[in-house]
């Protein structure tokens, strides 16, 4: 038996996803672009994708550009406003990496966070006032993938509009859709969202963009998606993101309430079994399915390999390349040591989970959290001053 | 057995996952990443990794990866360092198998439910009827014992080579009659975390005060310089600034301290005992005659033990060039490796 609690990673296929997907590839594909029958049928179906998923993000269809997922639409919010009319781009220190790196890349400010892990308004009112003028754009996602902490975004809209009124608000809404309201999202003009994370094919997304908000294109080509982004649709990926997107809407209230109560389970579980163990942020200001814990002396590299040999699915902060977890970007600006941040664990629930995977994750976490600490607990290092991996 | 290979990527530890699955054993491959820096020697990189996943990949092996940069850099590097500021010549590798390989990722295998590690080295762990040995590979050009000379009783029952039985030369002709795709992948070469392009110094000028030195003849009188003392080894020949012409002069004393080095011709280097310190035994504490070697894949010197502890006196047959401060001073009886330390 295998119990997947890594669903901020990539969620099951819904079957409503799995029917479209399989449907569209076994249909004579034409290009959607073309001038013929087959075309047409291809051009239908991205079309009428597109009208979903823009009605399940409180959108126009005309505001909708798919992209290969969450990382381009990132890229292409980060990259295309400051390409369309030049400025700084200023994110959240928690920000994803296809956020973060892009807006580096860019020479960009990045603001600070509160301990609770969200956005710090004080902070990035000041970094907008001290970064170079004009501030083009403001990125700051709507959960984070880590804590699975709600962000301010009504709030840091706001201060964009005091601070810098001409930049335009982007959030990364990839944690949150599977979980919160379109109208969560109403205040950024920019929306990057993921089919995958909430039951649809890997490989496919969407940037929102919406009326106002210009944007240079950072794939150029045949001029699909209405000259905001060129390449041949991935018609099959779309129809499947639509029908996972409208399942996952339809019935996100229910979802939401059922798999709160196995996350508060599961939490309260853990804490009261393992000591030396704390949550981070706070419970009442994260989505549904995250569990997120930090625990003393334990190196959660080794506490996954453990939980992996014994069917339970979970994961930390990000890897790098060869695989190795990397430091938390995240923990280090909340302010969590190093040596604390080592010991993370990020369960993260899903429409597909079930008590019985509650059950199996606290019978298996404490003991293996109790074996790590006695035969290879973390010990404290010194700072490793080398670049990166 | 559940044995959990440190898989680094190369043939050799390719072929140790594929002997141990034959030998019926439960095996997971892992690969410890260990530097994080820039490397071109062939070891840690992204690469390296790719090849330990894709073979074990094929032989239906599971593989993680272990992000040990830390504990590299505080049980390895930091001491690399260190020995270099204070004119030793250390050797980082023996370090990182006392370390690394045969303490955290052993810990970590036995936390994780392993019954024993195995890796790809050249050497053969062989139960006696008393105790445990560790002997030479069979590859006597490939003997990578010396560098495991620190592994005890315990670390040894819980530890399997299993290509130290074959030749190089068997263990590629073995990784491509499986179709392992790193048969001819070449061996790693040198110290891993220094480039070859930009050597010691490049690595250590910025961790450490790098100092010109005088150099010295064995009167006193200076013949030469060196950009930084800290660099240069006991019985180095090259780079002592020296005039050219005339019998060939060697470092024969390091004094990091007054920033000077003590150059003399070839026989004022010989010397005919050893001390040595930080001795550890594989065994018993070994007395009496032995043979001793004095650099990886160098010669064994015959001599006899004339005190094994605290520090260790190996009075030798006939004189050997002085051993830098600081390498490793390994003792065998024939094969059988009996323990080692590091030379005063």
């Amino acid at each position: 038996m295998v119990t997947y609690l890594d669903h901020a990673a990539t969620a099951p296929l819904r079957p409503e996803a799995a029917a479209a997907v399989l449907d569209q590839l076994a249909r004579p594909g034409g290009n959607p672009t073309g001038a013929h029958a087959l075309a047409r049928a291809s051009r239908q179906v991205v079309d009428e994708a597109r009208d979903v998923v823009a009605d399940c993000l409180g959108c126009r269809p005309s505001e909708v550009v798919f992209t290969s997922g969450g990382t381009e639409a990132d890229n292409l919010a980060v990259k295309g406003t400051v390409a369309a009319g030049g400025g700084t781009a200023v994110c959240s220190a928690i920000e994803h990496h296809a956020v973060l790196h892009p807006v580096a890349a860019l020479g960009g400010r990045t603001a600070p966070v509160l301990p609770d892990g969200t956005v710090d308004l004080e902070g990035l009112a000041d970094v907008l006032q001290r970064a170079p003028a004009p501030v083009a754009l403001v990125s700051v996602m709507l959960v984070s993938n880590e804590t699975g902490m709600i962000q301010p975004l009504a709030a840091v809209a706001d201060v964009v509009a005091r601070h810098a009124p001409e930049a335009v608000l982007h959030t990364d809404a990839v944690q949150a859709v599977p979980w919160l309201d379109a109208a969560a999202t109403a205040p950024a003009g920019l929306v990057s969202v993921s089919a995958h994370k909430l039951g649809g094919p890997q490989g496919v997304g969407a940037l929102v963009v919406r009326e106002g908000a210009s944007l240079r294109p950072q794939l150029l080509g045949g001029g699909q998606e209405r000259e905001r982004r060129s390449g041949t649709h991935n018609v099959a990926g779309i129809a499947g993101f639509a029908a996972a997107l409208a399942a996952t809407v339809a019935d996100r209230g229910a979802t939401v309430a059922r798999v709160a109560a196995l996350r508060d389970r599961l939490a309260d579980g853990l804490l009261a079994a393992v000591p030396g163990s704390r949550e981070t942020g706070r419970r009442d200001g994260k989505v549904a399915g995250s569990c997120h814990l930090l625990f003393d002396r334990v190196d959660s590299e080794a506490l996954l390999v453990l939980l992996d040999r014994q069917g339970v699915c979970a994961s930390a902060a990000s890897s790098c390349a060869s695989g190795a977890l990397e430091p938390s970007h995240v923990l280090a600006a909340m302010g969590v040591a190093r040596e604390e941040a080592r010991g993370s664990l990020r369960l993260s629930l899903g429409a597909t989970t079930t008590g019985s995977d509650v059950d199996h994750a606290l019978a298996v976490i404490p003991p293996a959290v109790d074996r790590l600490r006695q035969r290879d607990p973390l010990l404290p290092r010194p700072v490793v001053a080398v670049g990166a991996s | 057995m559940k044995v959990l290979l440190a898989m680094s990527g190369g043939v050799d530890s390719s072929v140790a996952a594929a002997l141990l699955l034959a030998d019926g054993h439960e095996v997971t491959g892992a690969t410890m990443k260990l530097w994080g820096g820039p490397s071109d020697s062939g070891c840690c990189s992204v690469a390296d990794v790719d090849d330990a996943r894709r073979v074990a990949q094929q032989l239906g092996v599971d593989h993680f990866t272990f992000g040990f940069a830390d504990d590299f850099e505080a049980d390895v590097v930091a001491p690399y360092v260190a020995a270099h500021a204070a004119g030793r010549t250390p050797n980082p590798c023996v370090e990182c198998n006392r370390r690394l390989k045969f303490d955290r990722f052993l810990r970590r295998a036995d936390a994780l439910g392993f019954d024993a590690i195995a890796t790809g080295h050249h050497a053969r762990v062989e139960r006696g009827p008393e105790r445990w040995h560790l002997r030479r590979g069979a590859d006597r050009a490939k003997d990578q014992s010396y560098v495991l000379h620190m592994l005890d009783q315990d670390a040894l029952s819980r530890t399997l080579l299993p290509v130290g039985h074959l030749t190089k030369d068997e263990v590629r002709s073995k990784a491509r009659g499986l179709g392992l795709r790193t048969a001819d992948k070449p061996d790693s070469q040198d110290v891993c975390f220094i480039s070859a392009t930009g050597g010691r110094g490049a690595f250590l000028g910025p961790r450490m005060a790098l100092t010109p030195g005088r150099v010295v003849d064995r009167g006193g009188r200076v013949v030469g310089s060196v950009p930084a003392v800290q660099l240069v080894t006991v019985g180095q020949r090259r780079g002592l600034g020296l005039a050219g012409g005339g019998a060939p002069s060697f470092a024969t004393d390091v004094d990091v301290a007054s920033g000077t080095v003590t150059v003399g011709a070839a026989e004022d280097l010989l010397v005919t005992d050893l001390v040595v310190g930080s001795p550890t035994w594989v065994g018993p504490a070994a007395s009496g005659a032995v043979e001793v070697q004095v650099s990886a894949h160098g010669t064994a010197h015959p001599g006899r033990l004339s005190s094994s502890h605290p520090l260790v006196r190996v009075e030798l047959d006939e004189p050997v060039r002085r051993v830098a401060p600081g390498q490793s001073v390994v003792v065998y009886r024939g094969d059988d490796v009996l323990g080692g330390g590091t030379a005063h």
